[in-house]
Order: structure tokens, then sequence, then C-alpha cells
């Protein structure tokens, strides 16, 4: 089966405490950190969007892809919810950015979070069924949450790219499987700034169900169980939510360590589980399986198992590693700058 | 007047309800009343439902009630006073059984709270209060209890220790409710720690927003007798009124709507308060237990919190208060809470109350008290073994 020949991932080097959002609404720091398991989360400063932070993740992957021609990409894909435009695709400018254009498919995806995992199936779906040799599936996004709304201590931004190919793969993609239920947990109608969600039912009802639906099916259909499994990648919306779900599909803390990036990356929607497997990669050895799932409200989920390649010690260190990004050259700022960083103070034009 | 039992009851599951619609948690509840009765057959219903149509948009409740429960043709009707709801349809079945006007008449409650969110919740029941005078000025209900809370404490001292005395209590009443929304012991160091609402209210302070139903069958005494089934008598009934606003009242550290309503219930029953063993009260706050127990003359003023410190009120107390659950860990969902709390007392009068919460020494006389709004309406029942 098809897999991944390179990638790549970014995140912005903002950052804001959860105690400075809290100081700004009254909101109780303490109890935030604890029941969301957040400390800070990446800010995208005013130049930077989906398309920007998906041309960095494409370069990285570029690199590590090595010998890729980007001219020999058929298609790409980036699934958001914040892409930048209502009408016109992010994907053109990434594809003109990285020098894929002219000859190549495009398309942007939208599913709430798993709006990227959508992305990379479906480019790895094209390369394994022949159409070309190379694809490319990119997660981005600039989160929206509403002012003082719990979502706003979490929405972040980042991304993650992934080109996909039949050789000299990174990681053999085992097997996928996708579930979906039509299920209203979270949305934002056309014209509105923020989602909205139904609290509790929003974890309960979507993202557990949703997340053991996807998990146990691929599992099942694998033969596979979690003690199989080096690591694991949930999708992310705040830091709880991963630590429960593993826990109770059976895996171990310390197989979602590597990937489990919200306690201090906030919840980057579509790049959440995405810029996890980064991460995770930047960290395995030939031979791991990994397991993943995404979450997108809605609501639906990809999950996907992976098997490293001996390239990884080839590859892994060719550019920046996705815990760097995190750890190196961070900048803290107050909430006034985040609320110019995120256009949050209305001007007359 | 004839003489009016209680000889079934059923409730549906409470908690966060998301499977199970509006009129679903009515038929569950329903149906397990009926079978748990005995009748083949209904007279009359009467649903206790305070915002059907701001909570799940669906008014014109006693008619899709009796529809999906199968009943269509049933003389059905909605009683609504706020969270009273429950406790007034028990009280129009009663009257319509003793009248002899019908002979088995179902007494419900239902809500289905957590189809809207959090705001939409505190704007719905709000409706309980004074909206010109209390709600477009800010007040919620958290708000109007907090202001009760504070007149309380100054005026006799009561503490935060003594309000979460009434949750830890109630929570370990209701862990023992299988029906109850969240079914866990808590501490006072878990209340006190707990987010602040409105001052002196914490979160645990607080009842919870609830989907939920609740029905009883009300009949006869020679029918109860026919069907074989354990029933007690409801002996007395009254209910009151008040200003329906906080600010008009004379005292806030007293409900006297329930007061009243006791009086009336009393009167009629040809009892007096030491008849009676145990009882179910409105704990919508902390703060509502105490004050209640105080109102209703069980506690001299300003005593009901140290009391329940000193554990009087517990189910092995000298006078076991809300062995439910009440409001706090069973939930709310208002318009059913009233028939909640006269299930809690038919149950522990027939020995069936479950999961090692029924009061010792088979008590032979029960008490509910369910209330409206910040205390403009109150209703009392007093039920005895048969």
């Amino acid at each position: 089966m098809a897999g991944i020949v390179g990638y790549g991932a970014h995140v912005p080097r903002h950052r804001i405490k959860v105690e400075e959002i809290a100081k700004v609404w009254g909101a109780d720091a303490p109890s935030y950190k604890k029941g969301l398991m957040l400390r800070e989360k990446s800010v995208p400063p005013p130049d930077m969007d989906t398309i920007t932070l998906s041309v960095e993740a494409t370069r990285r992957a570029l690199i590590r892809a090595q010998n890729v021609d980007p001219k020999d990409i058929g298609a790409i894909y980036i699934g958001s919810e914040s892409h930048p435009y209502a009408v016109k695709p992010s994907g053109t400018t990434v594809a003109e950015a990285i020098g894929a254009t002219p000859d190549i498919h495009c398309a942007d995806f939208e599913f709430a979070c798993k709006a990227g995992s959508e992305a990379m199936f479906v480019a790895m779906s094209h390369v394994d069924a022949g159409h070309m040799d190379y694809a490319l599936g990119i997660a981005a996004d600039t989160s929206q949450g509403a002012p003082s709304d719990a979502l706003e201590f979490s929405a972040a931004a980042g991304a993650a790219a992934f080109i996909m190919g039949k050789e000299n793969l990174i990681a053999e993609c085992v097997d996928t499987h996708s579930y979906m239920t039509d299920m209203p947990d979270f949305w934002r109608r056309e014209h509105e700034f923020y989602p909205q969600h139904a609290g509790r039912f929003t974890g309960e009802e979507a993202y557990f169900a949703t997340t053991k639906g996807a998990s146990n099916a691929l599992l099942k259909k694998s033969g596979m169980k979690p003690a199989d499994f080096k690591y694991a990648i949930f999708h992310q919306p705040n830091g709880k939510f991963p630590q429960r779900v593993s826990r109770e599909l059976g895996f171990t803390q310390e197989q979602i360590d590597p990937g489990w990036l919200a306690p201090r990356l906030g919840n980057t929607y579509s790049g959440a589980s995405p810029i996890g497997l980064s991460a995770t990669l930047d960290v395995s050895d030939p031979g791991d399986m990994i397991f993943m799932c995404s979450y997108g409200s809605g609501a639906g989920a990809d999950s996907f198992i992976w098997k490293v390649t001996d390239r990884i010690n080839e590859v892994r260190d060719l550019t920046v590693r996705t815990h760097k990004l995190l750890d190196e050259n961070v900048t803290y700022i107050d909430y006034g700058t985040y609320a110019k960083f995120r256009h949050k103070i209305k001007k007359n034009y | 007047m004839r003489d009016v039992c209680i000889v079934g009851a059923g409730m549906s599951k409470w908690g966060e309800v998301w499977r199970r619609s509006f009129r679903q948690l009515f038929v569950d509840a329903a149906t397990a009343a009926i079978k748990d009765s005995g009748v083949d057959h209904l007279d009359s219903l009467y649903v206790g439902c305070m915002s059907g149509g701001l909570f799940a948009q669906q008014e014109h409740v006693g008619a899709i009630c009796a529809d999906y429960l199968g009943m269509a043709g049933l003389p059905a009707m909605r009683v609504e006073s706020a969270c009273a709801s429950g406790g007034m349809a028990l009280r129009a079945a009663f009257i319509e059984v003793g009248s002899g006007v019908s002979d088995i008449v179902m007494a419900s409650g239902l809500e289905k709270m957590t189809d809207v969110d959090g705001d939409g919740a505190t704007a719905a029941l709000a409706g309980a209060a004074d909206q010109e005078y209390e709600v477009f000025h800010g007040a919620t209900f958290p708000g109007l209890y907090a202001m009760m809370a504070h007149a309380h404490m100054a005026k006799y001292g009561t503490t935060s220790e003594m309000m979460a005395a009434v949750a830890v209590k109630n929570h370990h009443n209701g862990a023992m409710n299988p029906v109850a929304q969240y079914p866990f012991e808590i501490t006072v160091e878990g209340v006190l720690n707990s987010v602040m609402v409105a001052d002196p209210l914490h979160i645990l302070d607080c009842s919870p927003i609830t989907d939920g139903a609740a029905a009883a069958i009300v009949t006869t005494e020679e029918i109860a007798k026919k069907l074989g089934k354990p029933y007690v008598k409801i002996i007395g009934s009254g209910v009151a009124t008040d200003t329906i606003a906080l600010a008009q009242r004379d005292d806030m550290t007293t409900i006297k709507a329930a007061t009243i309503a006791a009086d009336r219930a009393f009167k009629m029953a040809g009892k007096k308060l030491s008849d009676v063993q145990f009882t179910e009260v409105h704990d919508c706050f902390t703060i509502s237990e105490l004050v209640i127990l105080e109102s209703l003359g069980l506690y001299e003023p300003g005593k009901a919190g140290p009391a329940t410190l000193a554990g009087e009120t517990a189910l092995d107390g000298k006078f076991p208060v809300n062995s439910s659950g009440g409001l706090k860990c069973k939930g709310h969902p208002v318009g059913a809470t009233g028939v909640a709390q006269a299930i809690e007392v038919f149950k522990q009068l027939t020995g069936q109350a479950e999961g090692g919460r029924q009061i010792p020494g088979s008590p032979k006389v029960g008490m509910t008290h369910n209330m409206g709004g910040s205390g403009a309406s109150s209703v009392v029942h007093i039920m005895e073994v048969a």
C-alpha cells in the first residue's frame, strides 16, 4: 500500500497562556488548566494563515522527501476550517509557491477537524490507485474560538504536510477506516466568525463515540490490538480528551506521549492529529507501528495504521523536528496583542 | 372527599439524556408507572411541565403525552407553576380523584432541558422570576438565591460549610438512587473549592440542568386495594403563593408560601408536624433546603444549618431529609421534580426505596415540599402508609 515519502510541520512561534486569557474574562485559570489540560496555545501572527502555514510545512515535507520533484506531485489537497477565502482555493497558492503548477489537481477540503486526515486519505488513495506518482495532503488551521468561549482557551494554529507515494516510503499505510454519522455537535454557519458547540454532548456523544467507532473498527479489521503499537495519536481538542479516549481504548500514556501536543500547542483543529503524527514520526524507529485517529465534528473520524520504514533514520533530521518548533524561539504575547493578531479589534476599515 | 392513594410509580433515567426525546422521556416514566401499578386504563392525565416551549420547542404537552402513550382521546392537561409544576400536577390529580370526577389519574412531570445551551436554560428558568422587576435588571436564579444566602448568613451566622453539608448529605443519599443524575459522593472541601457561580454559592451548591420524567398513578383506596399492590394515602395537600419578586418580601430569610402551604396541608390531613418522620424538600440550592426546613417549622430560624452539619437530617438522623438525593444529586428536570418527590415518599412508606437508602424504622408519615421560582409558589403533600 502507499504511504508517506515526506512529512513536515509548522507552528507559529507566538503563544498565549491560559492565565492571560482567563484574566481578561474573569475565568478560573486553574480549573481550565486542570479540566481541559491546557497550559498555552499557539497564535498565528497577522501575516500567517492556512496558506502560509501550509507552505512552510510542505517545504519541510519536500526536504524529507529528498528527491521528489514538485512537478511530479499530481494532486494537492488542503484540509482546513480556516481557508482564507470562501471562494478561491488555498491549494492553488501553495502549489504555486512550491513550484508544483500547472499540471496538478487541486481541491480544498472541509470536515471540521478531520479535513486534514481526509486530504491525506484522498491523496494516498490516488497514489494507491496509480493515478499519479505523488500526491500532497496538508492539514492546516488558524482555528477560531469565540472570545470568552471555552474554545478560546484552545483554538490554535499549525500545519502538517504529507507527500504520499509508493516508493521510498518513510511510513507505509497498512490500513485505514473511516466512520461517520450525522451528528450536530459543533458548527459554524456561513458569515459567522466563530463556531458553536454543544458542551458535554460534543464530548460524550460526538468525540468519544466517534473516535472509538473509527478506532475499534480499524483494530478489528486489522486484527491488531493496542499493545501491538509503539505509538498512538488521537485528535486533541484539548489535553484531556485524547488522554481519556486512548486510555478507554486500551492505549497507554507512553504510547500517546510523543504526539500528545495539545497541552502546550492547543487545538490546531484540522492540524491536530496530523501534527501529532509528524512529532511521532520524529521519534520513531524502523518497524514501529503507529495508530492514528482524527476526529471531525459533524461527525466523523479517520483511523490509520502506519508502519515506519528504515528510511526514517535517514530523513528525520533533514529539517526541524516538531517538538523543536514547540520548544524553541517561543514568544509569549498578552491578550491585547493576541486580539490584534486575531483581528478581534474592530476598526472602521 | 374520597380517600386518594398513590398505587404505582415510574421514572425515566435522569441526567443529560441525549438519546431520549421530550416525548420518549414521558413515555419511559408513564409506562413504568402503569406497569408498576397494574392499572388497565387511565381516566385522565396531568403533566407538570414548566417550559416545553423554551426548552424543547414543544407546547401542547398534555396532548402529545397522551398521544405517544398510545392513549389519544384521553383527557390530558399540562400544569404549570414553574419548578412547582410537578407538585401542582399531583394536586390536580388528587383533587380529580378525591372529587369523584375520575377514578384513575396519572400525575406526571416532564422536562427536557439539555437541548438548549446554558444561556438558553438560564433564560428559560428565569421565566419563573419577575421578568420586569428582576430578570430585566440582570437577576438570575443563582443570583436571587445567593442574596437569600447572604441575608441568612448575616442574620443567623449560617456558613458555607453548613450549606456544603446539605450537598454532601444529598449526594450520599442519591448515590444509592438508580435514576439519579450524579450518583456519587462529594465532600465539603470539594463543594467549597468548586467554581463560584454567585457568591456565596459554588457550583456544587446548585442543582443541575436535567432531562427527566416521573409519573405516579393516583386512584381511590378501593381500586388500590383491588390491584393488590403497595400503596400510600395522600392525606393532605396545600398550596400557597407569595410575591413573585424577592424584593417585595418582608423577609428574605424565610419562604412564607412554604409555611402557609404546609399549614393548609396539615389542616387537611388532621396531622401535626411532629407526626411526620421524613421529608423531601426543594433543594434547588443548598441554602433553599435550610430555609425551607425552617419555613416548614422543622427547625427554628438559623438552626437548620447547624442541625445539618450535625447529621440530624441524614438518612440515619432523627429527621431524614431528601433521601432520594434531592434536586442537588438526583437532578432537577423542573416540571418532573414535584412528582419525583412524591414517588420517593411513596417508595419510602412502602419499603421500596432501592440501593440501601430505605429510611430505618419503617416511617409511617412523610411529606413533600415543591417550590416555584424564589418561593412565589409552594405545594406541600402529606402521605401516610395505608
